[in-house]
């Protein structure tokens, strides 16, 4: 550092977020007085063009070179006045931000100490400004492919938009097809479209696509590397049959010992599959897959005789040897699209799913109105005695969303519709049934919505306000206990079939994919995105990007919508074939490093390597940082004997100051 | 301690998970004391447990150093570093004589902007209880 600091400090009035806790033109004094500091000034909004030209004209004309900026958070705009700086020539690293607004006006009610922490963290700013350094970024190339994760119609849109923009795309799915949760719905609001009539096309166009490589009944297991240079290791889990030779005729499936005895997942359950399966007649790809814990084979060493389905697969596809199979590959960005799960219903026992065979969920709705469904989509239930056609019908919403007492705050944003379309398929097959809705409140917000649940009004089927309190069995009935709270009076109803609600839950198996991503979660226990507004399909891991339900519930326009998003974003990096690497990387100091290593075992990401350096005519191993690497966490710092490493922009000297100004304002 | 008898206090906070939880305290507008002034950093892996001693030594009267959960670390492995380099710390701030009430460990997600009140509210607590600090010769650098 040869020129003198030179400092301005900009203070934000944020419109009033600010100045209306903090007094700002006392603090403007205040930082006049502050060691170093030429210019200090505020302005209603320093983010804006006019705030920004504020400070280019001051760094021009006054020869400033370093700039505190005192407004909201770095992590909201410290990219907007870094380039703000860099535009009027000064390295954009010669810049610090206090956050008078998230950490400061916003939290304290009082001007007095608003004012004085204001103060505070100004000084520390300042005393770290000053001895900030230049940094450049560097650019390395990006490898031009993308890795998607979870083929719902979220991970199967974001790869379709990717693979059509021409370049390579993984798209990794755990379960043996793609579809997801759609793939199970009969009917889709508002439009009544047959879900598997739109989807369908879309799953056979990702398996066919020259760019897209699927890998179904796949998970991935390990991702390293950083935006642009993501490695990644996938396990292709053995189907026990050869993929290439099944022709998906599914004899085996007729033929297998244990057929039509295991429950079918795709049917919630409802209907049975054998060992040997394909999930649902659509499945793409439509390929069988042996499920070994049920395959008597496979668990057990023996099935009858011999093992049937490898007796009638003429195509000889059956292989009991196959083994899971490990693919490794590299991408510059990944989408995380891994959905959601349903409500488990039982933790609400007080409506007897576990207890009552005709209390369902709405996802079983789903498949029993569904003509490839279990009951081939007629309309039947058992009471407990017998199986019959309900004719007295209720729906209970919000199963699981709104509600405190299951630890979920947050409305499912799909309930209230698939509870009116369910409500409206119902009245198709059963015109005489008597259904009606428990409500809350009714959520119609998206195009055509509000006309639609108009629709179902219309159709006969009752609203009823209230939040029903239990379920239990009278006779072969159910007893729905309620209060209608339009005309506070309570409510027992008697019906013969009771349809829940349930809402939207995070996939319990998130927590994988998380470490794997170094991903967080909302409070809502979804995954996090970078900025709940302006950032919607980013996370803190660059390049990697969310779509669809495992950000939040979502219907299914909202998932394509932010599925394609999340496409173009991942599509930056590919199309420009670059990324820039942070420039706030460690540093070794070869003259003082002792060369003890410590920190190249501590460094998470293998970035520090010893490295054999001349020292006054002695040979010496010291530590070298790989700056495509390195992460700049400084964990490595805090282990080293001699301070030899430090991380650029967070070193020693830049933070020991910060330490001090503090001390100095008790 | 300044004049009305509030204790001063320095935190570190990680980027990812502390820092943005404060943000978020912010932005949902949670209320708590003003005595808590943070130093951003990336990691608390990065927290050198001299900072901790510096701060006390430079006039602060307790220091909060707060990260992602075990776990969750945005670098992986960087909270597990601070939590035995300051755990041995805080046991060695016990052993000379410095009131263990003035050093707090913390894990504050990015979501949870009220744990982070309760955390400041809770050290400057135990701060104002352990009064001010003069355990240390002063020797405040002149930044
Ligand atoms: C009962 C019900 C009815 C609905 N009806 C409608 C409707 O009529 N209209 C409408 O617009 N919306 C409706 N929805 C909402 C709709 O289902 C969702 O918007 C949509 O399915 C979300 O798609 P997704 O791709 O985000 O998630 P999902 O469909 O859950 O897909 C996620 C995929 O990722 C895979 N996966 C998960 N974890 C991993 C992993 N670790 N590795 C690899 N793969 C993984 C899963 O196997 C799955 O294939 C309804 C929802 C429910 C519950």
């Amino acid at each position: 550092m040869t020129d003198k600091p030179k400092v301005g400090v900009y203070i934000c009035h944020c419109g009033i977020n600010i100045s209306s806790t903090v007094d700002v033109e006392a603090v403007e004094e205040f930082a006049l007085k502050l060691p170093s500091v030429k210019v200090a000034r505020t302005y209603s909004y320093m983010c804006s063009d006019p705030g920004q030209a504020l400070i280019k004209e001051d760094i021009k004309e006054q020869g400033l070179n370093r700039i505190v900026v005192a407004s909201c958070s770095p992590r909201m705009h410290e990219p907007t006045f870094r380039k703000a700086i860099q535009e009027a020539g000064l390295n954009p690293y010669f810049l610090e931000m206090a956050n008078i607004r998230e950490q400061c006006s916003w939290v304290h009610e009082e001007t007095e100490e608003a004012t004085a922490k204001a103060k505070k963290l100004i000084t520390a700013s300042v005393a770290k400004v000053r001895l900030l350094e230049a940094l450049e970024a560097k650019e390395v190339d990006a490898e031009p492919a993308a890795l998607v994760i979870g083929a719902g119609i979220a991970g199967i849109q974001a790869a379709l938009d990717i693979a059509d923009a021409g370049f390579k795309t993984y798209l990794v799915e755990k379960t043996p097809s793609v579809g997801g949760r759609m793939a199970q719905l009969d009917k889709t609001f508002p439009t009544l479209d047959c879900s598997a009539c739109i989807l369908t096309p879309k799953m056979v166009d990702c398996a066919s696509h020259p760019n897209i490589e699927l890998l179904s009944y796949s998970e991935v297991e390990e991702i390293g590397g950083y935006i642009g240079n993501f490695d990644v290791k996938v396990r292709k889990k053995a189907r026990y049959v050869d993929f290439d030779k099944c022709t998906g005729c599914g004899e085996c499936a007729a033929e297998c010992r244990v057929a039509n005895r295991i429950p079918n997942e795709f049917d919630q359950g409802m209907g049975k599959r054998s060992a040997i399966y394909l999930p649902f007649p659509q499945a793409v790809p439509a390929k069988y897959t042996i499920d070994p814990e049920n395959c008597l084979y496979l668990s057990k060493g023996k099935c009858g005789k011999s093992p049937k389905c490898q007796d009638v697969c003429g195509a000889e596809a059956i292989n009991f040897e196959q083994e899971d199979e490990i693919v490794e590959f590299k991408v510059g960005a990944i989408i995380v699209a891994t959905g959601f799960d349903p409500f488990d219903a039982s933790r609400k026992p007080e409506y007897g799913y576990d207890d009552y065979p005709n209390v369902i969920t709405g996802m079983e709705m789903e498949r029993l109105v569904s003509a490839s469904g279990p009951t081939g989509g007629k309309v039947m239930i058992s009471n407990g005695e017998e199986e019959i056609e309900p004719k007295e019908i209720a729906f209970i919403k919000c199963v699981g969303s709104r509600d405190e007492s299951v630890g979920n705050e947050y409305c499912s944003r799909v309930c209230c519709m698939y509870t009116a379309k369910q409500a409206h398929l119902i009245r198709d097959k059963l015109p005489d049934a008597n259904i009606r809705i428990y409500y809350m409140d009714v959520r119609a917000f998206g195009k055509g919505y509000e006309e639609f649940y108009d629709r179902v009004r219309r159709e006969n089927v009752r609203y009823i306000r209230g939040n029903p309190s239990e379920i239990f069995k009278r006779g072969n009935k159910l007893v729905v206990k309620a209060e209608n709270t339009l005309t506070s009076t309570p409510v027992e109803d008697e019906v013969d079939m009771v349809v829940l609600g349930v809402g939207l839950e995070p996939r319990a198996e998130m927590r994988k994919v998380m470490d794997l991503l170094r991903l967080s979660q909302s409070p809502d226990k979804f995954f996090l995105e970078a900025h709940p507004k302006l950032r919607p399909v980013d996370t803190a891991t660059d390049g990697v990007f969310l779509a669809g339900c495992c950000q939040g519930p979502k219907d299914i326009p909202d998932t394509v919508a932010q599925a394609k998003g999340a496409a173009s974003s991942a599509l930056i990096p590919l199309a420009r074939g670059k990324v820039t690497i942070d420039a706030q990387v460690a540093e070794v100091n070869e003259a003082t490093c002792r060369g003890c290593g410590f920190c190249v075992e501590i460094c998470p990401y293998t970035a520090i390597e010893m490295t054999t350096v001349n020292r006054f005519g002695h040979e010496v191993e010291v530590a070298r940082v790989n700056e495509a690497l390195c992460k700049g966490c400084g964990s490595c710092s805090a282990a080293c004997l001699s301070d030899s490493i430090q991380p650029k922009s967070f070193r020693d000297r830049q933070i020991l100051p910060q330490i001090a100004a503090l001390g100095v304002l008790k | 301690m300044s004049a009305n008898n509030e204790p001063n206090i320095v935190a570190f906070l990680c980027n990812w998970c502390s820092y943005a939880g404060a943000d978020l305290a912010g932005t949902s507008r949670v209320h708590y004391p003003s005595n808590v002034q943070v130093i951003r950093v990336m990691c608390t892996g990065r927290v050198n447990p001299l900072y901790v001693m510096n701060a006390l030594q430079q006039g602060a009267d307790g220091v909060l150093v707060s990260g992602c959960h075990p776990g969750d670390c945005h670098y992986m492995e960087g909270n597990y570093y601070a939590r035995r380099r300051l755990g041995m710390l805080k046991d060695l701030m016990e052993f000379v004589g410095v009131d263990p009430r003035r050093f707090h460990m913390s894990w504050v997600s990015a979501s949870e902007g009220h744990k982070w009140k309760e955390v400041v509210e809770k050290t400057v607590e135990d701060a104002r209880e352990a009064g001010s600090f003069e355990g240390f010769r002063r020797r405040q650098i002149d930044w």
